[in-house]
């Protein structure tokens, strides 16, 4: 591919003795809805935290666009252009909703202010479907409509990658199916974004490359289906017979 | 040379106190701001059964140790344990428990001014020289390090050599794994709180022998502690040992080359840097 | 804006000046009083500029109060009166940032614990510099201002830092300060720089509290080192604060009142129990009044109203 948007380059993460993230090396293209995908305890969610920041690497270098980004603050990396949301659903309960959305692009690369901060906000609130909640205070939302929040406020930092934790996680079915057309939609808009799932169907439907990860190691990368009738990632996820 | 062995001795009786503190906040994560007053009612534990009764204060000690563990035990309990409870996250707590224990702080010292006073007390108790290394030293002082080396060193066979010591660290290093693997924490807690105050009891309690104390002088030494325990590495024992013995090296030196009115001075000055260049501590794991 | 907020301007702009009357009314004993009340809701207010929303507990206020105090101390021979203070404020300024660049970037206990030294640090240093290098043990503040003067000074100084508070409530910090407080790796995330953030909020702080000191230096024709840093007052204003309670601005007043009357009933009457009203208050406000009395009274009248608080949060 021409120059990817998102680089990982040989990185890695130990914590004392355990390596959670061993020389992985992946990129991803502009416009792209890649699939990050392993068993529990692969590594996903630590190599999310070495792309926003919220770790700093071993070694290797995470690029956007060709600038090194690894090793500066999360705060930095976000004014660089990553956004995400988290794995445990990180809300501000304090906050109405559309104040939650309105946090992402007050400082983000968004550094909207004001009226055009809260213009922002309702569009997004709109797009995700809680314009009718914009007011209401986060102890008044379920489980699914703060990860709407939560995408929202990602979106509106006007990111250039957007990084979703198992945003759909613990979702019924209809809900499933509204969360992949909302996320498909969002896609479509031109927006990369770098999903870590279980949900196999939703990757399956929505991912046309993934990369998988067992014990900190890369072990396969490809187009959706190939990767996934791999008999290493088969062997990764069942255990060997 | 002088300078180095008596900031040493000073140092190992400051050991006591870090090494309370330790336990408490290492194992109980209680920022405990009135440790100073359990010292310094340790220093009045002993003038009172010395002076009082005429017991030695190193025999004093099997007094003084479980009360200091009795106090802080239920001061735990009663005050700090209800605060656990009831906080909803770990800011919160901290800024409670400093709070609370900062009120203690007041009311110890409150109390203790009430009941002795704001004059200076010190005692004769092996006020005499001995020879060592060329130089003459105060014998207390020397029995107090000795004393103080062997509370430090019966504390790391508790800790390294017991099954229920070893639960102690266990907590310290991380609740949650010592919980799953069917530790009491809570009951560790505690005791690890107690066991500080008994400790830091004793501290007060050797400090006395050779240092002219009062009722208001909590305070400073929970400063020390607290400075102490932070340059060694928060809950490591050795690293809080080797900070008191640096510590009392450098008022020693200070005290002796510069001005003793800027002791003070010294070991902020030492706490900065150790905040800005090693925010870890000397052998601390991670930092702030 | 909205109308509760011009209300409460209102309100605000007629109590300042109501009292700003009250020199020319009384003298004596009710403008002293009146002068120490001030004291103290300018210095609990500055302080709940930083330390409400971050909730991050400073004791360093006694320290940047001294450094005020010799602004003026040092210059008051050399500059006119009114520019000293805000050299005040800028010392104040000054200080807190070296020390917030030094302490806010770790755990917050590491803060608390800073600051608790801080006031008799500054003391020893700066007492051994007076008798050391300097040759005396204080410095002589000859002024003509009268304790009304002082008076309107202040409270001007407390509307300013009123107005101070409701502009950054009102602006991008105040908005990161409130993102910090609920969620600090979310604040990361999206941009804000946490540590600055803080910082600049205690440089804002320091400079009221060092502007409070500069004003107050010509009460004492004579500033000693002692009587400059006085690390009691420090602990006065977190009490007074968390009394009142700091999630509202306006909060700490309700503490001020209260207990400068009580402690200066027992500073006159029982002198030696002071050590135990402080530390009773303290453990007064950490078990029955986390939110001090307008935390309490605002909950109470929530639970009666039947809303949800979507103000700052604990």
């Amino acid at each position: 591919m021409s120059t990817p948007i998102l680089q990982i380059d040989q990185l890695r993460k130990a914590f004392g003795g355990l390596v959670a993230v061993n020389t992985v090396s992946f990129a991803v293209a502009e416009g792209e809805l890649l699939g990050l995908i392993g068993p529990n305890g692969s590594g996903k969610t630590t190599t999310m935290n070495l792309i926003s920041g919220a770790l700093v690497p071993t070694s290797g270098e995470v690029r956007l666009d060709g600038k090194k980004i690894s090793g500066a603050s999360p705060a930095a990396i976000s004014g660089a252009g990553i956004a995400r949301t988290f794995q445990l659903v990180r809300v501000l309960p304090g906050m109405t909703v559309i104040e939650n959305v309105m946090a992402g692009a007050v400082f983000s690369r968004a550094r909207l202010w004001g009226r055009a901060a809260e213009a922002r906000a309702v569009e997004l609130l709109a797009r995700v479907g809680l314009e009718e909640r914009a007011h209401l205070p986060l102890s008044a939302m379920t489980y699914i409509d703060q990860k709407r929040v939560e995408l929202a406020r990602a979106l509106a930092a006007n990111p250039r990658v957007l990084l979703l934790d198992e945003w759909l996680a613990g979702l019924n079915p209809t809900e499933l199916n509204q969360a992949i057309d909302l996320l498909r939609g969002i896609h479509r808009e031109g927006m990369t974004i770098v999903m870590v799932e279980h949900v196999m169907d939703a990757i399956r439907s929505l991912c046309s490359r993934c990369v998988v990860m067992n014990l900190g190691t890369k072990i396969a990368e490809g187009g959706t289906d190939a990767v996934l009738s791999d008999r290493n990632v088969m062997e990764a996820y069942l255990g060997v017979e | 040379m002088e300078i180095l062995v008596t900031g040493l001795l000073l140092g190992g009786t400051y050991a006591l106190i870090a090494l309370g503190l330790t336990l408490q906040y290492g194992v109980a994560r209680m920022m405990n701001l009135s440790t100073g007053e359990t010292l310094v009612a340790g220093c009045f534990a002993a003038w009172l059964l010395f002076t009082v009764a005429g017991i030695n204060p190193i025999f004093g000690l099997l007094v003084v140790a479980p009360l200091g563990f009795v106090l802080n035990g239920m001061i735990y309990l009663g005050l700090l344990r209800p605060l656990v409870n009831r906080a909803k996250n770990a800011g919160m707590l901290e800024v409670d428990s400093i709070l609370a224990t900062f009120g203690l702080l007041f009311l110890f010292e409150g109390v203790m001014q009430l009941a002795f006073g704001g004059s200076f007390f010190n005692y004769q108790f092996l006020a005499v020289p001995f020879q060592l290394l060329g130089s003459s030293y105060a014998m207390n002082r020397i029995v107090a390090f000795a004393a103080a080396a062997v509370i430090a060193g019966l504390l790391c066979l508790f800790l390294y050599r017991t099954r229920f010591g070893t639960a102690v660290r266990a907590v310290a290093v991380d609740p949650q794994a010592a919980r799953l693997v069917g530790i009491n924490v809570n009951l560790v807690a505690a005791f690890a709180f107690a066991l500080g105050g008994a400790i830091t009891a004793c501290g007060g309690a050797l400090l006395s022998t050779f240092y002219t104390f009062t009722a208001t002088m909590g305070a400073v030494f929970t400063m020390k502690a607290l400075i102490i325990v932070i340059m060694g590495g928060v809950g490591d024992v050795r690293g809080a040992v080797v900070a008191a013995l640096i510590l009392g090296i450098m008022e020693t030196l200070v005290a002796s080359l510069i001005d003793p009115g800027l002791t003070l001075a010294a070991t902020y000055g030492l706490f900065i840097a150790v905040l800005l260049f090693r925010p870890q501590g000397i052998f601390g794991g991670k930092a702030g | 804006m909205k109308r509760s907020e011009i209300q409460g301007l209102g309100l605000a702009a007629v109590l300042l000046a109501a009292a700003a009357l009250l020199p020319f009314l009384t003298e004596g004993f009710y403008l002293t009083l009146a002068l120490n009340l001030a004291i103290y809701v300018a210095l609990c207010t500055a302080w709940t500029l930083f330390s409400g929303p971050t909730h991050l507990v400073s004791l360093a206020t006694a320290a940047f109060f001294g450094v005020g105090t010799y602004a003026v101390a040092i210059g008051i021979d050399f500059l006119p009166f009114p520019l000293l203070i805000l050299c005040g404020g800028l010392a104040g300024a000054l200080f807190a940032t070296v020390i917030g660049a030094a302490t806010l970037r770790l755990s917050g206990v590491y803060f608390v614990i800073f600051t608790l030294g801080l006031a008799e640090l500054t003391r020893q240093i700066i007492a051994y510099l007076q008798t050391k290098v300097f040759g005396s043990m204080g410095l002589f503040v000859m002024t003509d201002h009268t304790e009304g003067d002082l008076f309107l000074y202040l409270v001007g100084l407390i509307g300013l830092i009123f107005a101070t508070g409701w502009l950054i409530g009102r602006s991008r910090l105040g908005f990161a300060l409130r993102v910090i407080g609920n969620d600090e790796l979310v604040a990361r995330h999206f941009g804000i720089k946490v540590a600055r953030t803080k910082i600049i909020l205690f440089a804002v702080s320091g400079a009221f509290i060092g502007m409070a000191g500069a004003i107050l230096a010509p009460r004492y024709a004579y500033i000693e080192p002692q009587a400059a840093f006085n690390p009691t007052m420090s602990f006065m204003v977190v009490i007074m604060a968390l009394l009142g309670g700091t999630r509202r601005l306006w909060g700490p007043l309700v503490g001020v009142v209260p207990f400068t009357l009580l402690s200066d009933f027992v500073s006159a009457n029982f002198p030696d129990h002071i050590n135990i009203v402080i530390g009773l208050a303290f453990l007064g406000i950490v078990y029955l009044l986390p939110d001090g009395v307008t935390g309490a009274l605002e909950k109470l009248m929530q639970r009666r109203g039947g809303s949800t608080p979507t103000g700052d949060v604990r």
